[in-house]
């Protein structure tokens, strides 16, 4: 295979030409994917609402409120669930820096009376096998229809009730900063959720 | 005849003789990072493979109006491009892949062996050999990375393709998941590999 000559004109034309194709190409592509792209953030969002709330028939992103933490950069976000005009309940999000390799995210569903329904993890970077077991069954029953007015989220060793996760206690640690962060914002503005929002 | 038989040699090649992982150990980055599960290790090795294919057809197609000195970064950007097209592609339709090869997938720019194909075969050969030789190299670095995520999934997690067959708190290999083990359990796959290759041979 002959190669081509390469000649300052020839070599600009062709990178040129190239990069032109390359970005002409992108362009495209992200405007395709744009829609799409949203709509599965969304769904994800739905997923995990549908996970953790109770039964509900309104539309909790519509309703959401956001408000900002002292302790991370993200906002706490809450949705209240309403099921046949009363209130049913809210899914609040708590997140902690303290985990074992950084940020979790998590989000707690509230019945009205504060006690929980369901916890799902939205993110994390735990050690796999350890920390990750957060997301298991037999560490999230262990919140499930307890309030956390009277249920001491902490780890037995730091003095609550929720058995920690073996080999993870910064994990659990974490989590149950999140999860506190949470009820703490729920109780702070159940009211105004409970309010029907249209 | 002979050259539909070129080509069946050209394909296995990718898969046996010079398999991209386990003979010629390239594209260690993805291979060690993402293979915690079969799963990521396929979704990882597809992803590869499609920009292989297109890096290889493009590079071949164009091969003789890029001069010599700017062909390197012409080919950067073309595998850029592909790269960041399966970057937006999985993010909108396959999310849960997207979040789960994470920093990897725009790492595929830097895997050497999608560089080499084009520096070394498909600016050489003509589009059908390019395709065929990126169809081979891309199911061998697929088979790989499956492997050696499934090997890492079965003793680290007891699961495979997350289907688990041993009970919730069963204490299994954690070390398999944890990067060392990567780099263990490539070894010794590799190892099985080219005694295996070496026999056929």
């Amino acid at each position: 295979m002959k190669k081509k000559e390469s000649t300052l004109v020839n070599m600009v034309v062709v990178l040129f030409a190239i990069t032109l194709a390359a970005g002409l190409t992108l362009g495209f592509v992200n405007d395709l994917t744009l829609a799409p792209k949203a709509r599965a953030r969304l769904a994800k969002k739905l997923s995990a609402l549908q996970h953790v709330l109770p039964p509900f028939d309104n539309d909790p992103v519509s309703g959401i409120i956001r408000i900002g933490t002292p302790t991370a950069k993200d906002s706490i976000e809450l949705y209240p669930a309403f099921q046949e005009g009363s209130f049913a309940g809210a899914a609040v999000t708590g997140v902690s820096e303290k985990g074992y390799s950084g940020l979790i995210k998590i989000m707690v569903g509230f019945q009205p009376d504060g006690r929980i329904n369901n916890i799902e993890v939205l993110e994390q970077k735990e050690t796999p096998g350890l920390g990750t077991k957060m997301k298991g069954e037999a560490f999230l029953r262990q919140f499930r229809g307890k309030n956390p007015e009277t249920f001491d989220m902490r780890a037995k060793k730091d003095g609550g009730a929720v058995d920690a996760l073996a080999g993870a206690t910064i994990t659990t640690r974490a989590f149950a900063e999140a999860a506190q962060q949470a009820y703490d914002a729920f109780t702070e503005h159940k009211d105004t959720l409970a309010k029907p929002h249209n | 005849m002979a050259e539909t038989l070129n080509q069946k040699q050209n394909f296995l090649k990718g898969i046996l003789k010079e398999n991209p992982v386990f003979v010629m150990l390239l594209g260690m980055c993805p291979t060690l990072g993402v293979t915690s599960s079969a799963f990521n290790g396929l979704g990882m090795g597809m992803a590869t493979l499609f920009v292989l294919l297109m890096s290889n057809i493009v590079v071949s197609l164009i091969k003789a109006q890029v001069p010599a000195k700017v062909r390197i970064p012409a080919f950067i950007v073309i595998i850029a491009s592909f790269v960041t097209v399966v970057e937006m592609v999985l993010e909108a339709y396959i999310p849960f892949l997207y979040e789960q090869l994470g920093i990897f997938i725009p790492l595929i720019v830097v895997n050497c062996l999608i560089l080499g194909r084009a520096e070394a075969f498909a600016s050489k050969n003509n589009l059908v050999s390019s395709i065929v030789d990126a169809l081979g190299m891309g199911a061998g670095f697929v088979l790989a990375l499956t492997a050696l995520g499934a090997t890492r999934e079965i003793l680290g997690n007891g699961s495979i393709f997350e289907f688990k067959f041993v009970p919730e708190d069963a204490s299994t290999l954690i070390l398999f998941i944890l990067p060392p083990g990567a780099f263990i359990a490539l070894a010794y796959l590799a190892i099985f590999f080219n005694r295996l290759t070496r026999n056929m041979a």
